[in-house]
């Protein structure tokens, strides 16, 4: 079996063994209706809910991939959000534009923690981590700390609330963002570029292979992919929260990627991991918000213990010091 | 033979530090009437309590090359366990008090034996624990914020003050004093230092790696744990979800005070004076009125900007 596949195994099981808990003890979770031109059901909302992580996960793959990470991703949400609200009820732009001006300073802000990594060499934590901080500062300043109520824009409220082939939109963006991923690393040689800078940088640039416009571009897409999570976010709830959208969503965007079979230390990447990654965690969440145990539903709190067990455990299967210790060749130190 | 001032370089960015610091507080204090009043000193001092001890404890976890990112969910945790303790199973505070701080070294040492044994990444295991710390603190209690005024045995220490330091302000007093002299002097920090430049050097000379690491994360538990305590001091109350993101300014008071991120490089001085930037830049909006909160971000970002590219070229000419 090809390595690609083997990987997806563990994650793919453990999404099997959520929707297993659930056909036991939420049927209705797998119940589908037909109303208003759209399927609704809890399935189709887990997808739906699932996109926003699901995007930034993707761009996340590509920079985890390089041996970096990206921490910035939810603030450059917050920041989209309140960029285009500023954009449609300021200055009273068209929906077009405004998503067009969005998405490049998405992609501008991407491209700053790229150059900051690339060119000036600091490690990704810390350079991204300054736009996490002062991201969220930009995102509140432009809204002047409030909510800012984004109505009356049809065009914008599609992103985030229409249907299209009897579906939430949104699954179709990120059925694209997806597929224009796998093609791009896939299809060309840039997969091979990104995993080789990640596994050996030195080597690679050796090898004449430009690591820093690697580097430089995949903190670029990761910027435009948090983008458009973030235009998601704001057009679903119909407004631009600075404070919230996408608060510790870069957290569960590396979980996805984690949990897919991605090292945090770079080279190998598994796109298709990272995507089910992101559904398994939304599956949890909603799992969670549904299960009743003796009649009761469990609090929403529990939400995060399941996350932080979910995430020892995964690290746990895919912790090769584990295996050697069980297997009986301890290690060193 | 003149003699020369020479600033060693790696000494350089700690000055750094130190001239940011001094410049904000001369800055405020010609601004601001009163900023350096004894009074104001020691309520900075007071009000950054808790963030100055969860930067010790990260201080020791980043010179060893390490990030504890569960620090912030600590310290709610240990906030609202003191005052479940207290209020709803009424015990006293010499029993209460140390449960808590048990309870910090319990959960930085469970990081610390997962990154150790299982060689899995600080990040990961220190984010789980977040997840967990926040997930028991907010599952612990109903109302999500327990109030422990008017406690018979807790408001003596409420009330403490000793030339107007409070006990939050005096316990972050010792609490760095303690940490300056065993990072500089003791085995255990030079094994921190030895670690966080090369782990596998520190391994060959015979050094505890293993015991080493799992006390710095124990240690990170229990300063975090003792923030929590400060907390529920400053405030009077227990809260589930207090100190949120907590873990990104304590980060960035070690990054500003010149401690690498990669490890091995850096001081226990430079995270006080980092924290103290932190600090006046947080009360400066109050004073100014007008100027919003979310200016308080942006300048920390730019802080860690200019701090991180300078120690980044401090870095290049070392190398070169």
């Amino acid at each position: 079996m090809p390595e690609s596949l083997r990987k997806l195994c563990w994650p793919l099981a453990a999404l099997a063994v959520l929707l297993l808990f659930n056909a036991l003890l939420n049927p209705e979770f797998f119940s589908l209706h037909f109303a208003e031109g759209r399927l609704t059901g809890s399935l189709v909302d887990v997808l739906d809910r699932a996109t926003p992580v699901l995007l930034l996960s993707l761009g996340m793959t590509l920079v985890i991939a390089t041996a970096g990470v990206d921490l910035s991703v939810g603030a450059v949400m917050a920041m989209a959000g309140s960029i285009s609200a500023v954009l449609l009820t300021d200055f009273g732009m068209p929906v077009l534009p405004t998503l067009l001006i969005t998405l490049l300073a998405s992609l501008a802000a991407g491209a700053w923690n790229g150059l900051l990594v690339s060119m000036l060499g600091i490690q990704p934590i810390v350079a991204t981590l300054i736009l996490m901080v002062a991201g969220r500062g930009i995102a509140q300043l432009l809204t002047d700390g409030q909510i800012i109520p984004i109505e009356g824009h049809p065009g914008f409220a599609y992103l985030g609330g229409g249907t299209l082939f009897f579906l939430p939109v949104t699954i179709t963006i990120a059925l694209a963002a997806a597929l224009f991923t796998a093609i791009a690393v896939r299809y060309t040689a840039l997969g091979l570029f990104i995993e080789s800078a990640g596994e050996n940088p030195t080597a690679s640039r050796y090898a004449g292979l430009n690591v820093r416009a690697v580097r430089l571009l995949v903190y670029t897409l990761s910027g435009l992919f948090a983008g458009v999570a973030g235009l998601i976010y704001a057009s679903d709830i119909t407004a631009a929260d600075a404070n919230n959208a996408g608060l510790y969503l870069e957290l569960d965007a590396i979980l996805a990627v984690v949990i897919g079979g991605t090292a945090l230390s770079g080279g190998r990447f598994f796109l298709a991991g990272s995507i089910i990654g992101a559904l398994i965690i939304q599956t949890l969440g909603t799992t969670i918000l549904m299960t009743q145990i003796g009649g009761q539903s469990i609090p929403a709190e529990w939400n995060l213990i399941v996350k932080a067990i979910v995430v020892l455990v995964v690290c746990l299967l895919q912790s090769a010091a584990l295996r050697q210790i069980l297997t009986g060749k301890g290690v060193r130190g | 033979m003149r003699t020369r001032l020479r600033i060693k370089p790696q000494h350089l960015s700690l000055f750094a530090t130190a001239a940011v610091f001094l410049l904000l507080y001369g800055v405020a204090t010609l601004r601001y009437p009163g900023f350096a009043s004894w009074f104001q000193t020691t309520a900075l001092i007071a009000d950054n309590a808790p963030l100055g001890l969860a930067a010790i404890g990260m201080t020791f976890v980043i010179l060893s090359g390490g990030i504890d990112l569960s620090v912030g969910a600590i310290i709610a945790l240990s906030s609202i366990l003191l005052a479940k303790c207290l209020v709803v199973w009424n015990l006293p505070v010499p029993l209460a008090i140390p449960t808590v701080l048990v309870g910090g070294i319990l959960f930085g040492t469970a990081s610390g034996v997962m990154i150790r044994w299982f060689r899995l990444p600080p990040f990961l295991v220190t984010l789980a624990a977040m997840f967990l710390a926040r997930g028991i603190a907010l599952v612990l209690t109903e109302e999500k914020r327990l109030s422990i005024a008017g406690h018979a045995t807790f408001d003596p220490l409420v009330d403490f003050l000793l030339f107007d330091f409070n006990l939050p302000a005096l316990i972050f007093v010792v609490g760095i004093v303690l940490a300056i002299g065993v990072a500089r002097y003791t085995r255990f920090g030079r094994n921190v230092y030895a670690i966080g430049g090369s782990e596998q050097s520190a391994l060959l000379m015979g050094l505890p790696v293993g015991r080493t690491t799992v006390m710095i994360y124990a240690l990170s538990g229990l300063c975090a744990a003792g923030g929590g305590i400060l907390y529920a001091i400053g405030s009077q109350s227990g809260d589930a979800s207090v100190a949120q993101l907590l873990e990104l300014d304590a980060i960035a008071a070690v990054v500003i005070g010149g401690t690498l991120l990669s490890g091995g490089v850096g001081s226990m001085g430079g995270t006080l004076l980092g924290v103290l930037i932190l600090g006046v830049i947080t009360v400066v909006p109050v004073y100014e009125g007008d100027l919003n909160s979310w200016w308080t971000k942006i300048a920390i970002g730019g802080l860690l900007l200019v701090f991180i590219v300078l120690q980044r070229l401090l870095q290049r000419q070392r190398n070169s």
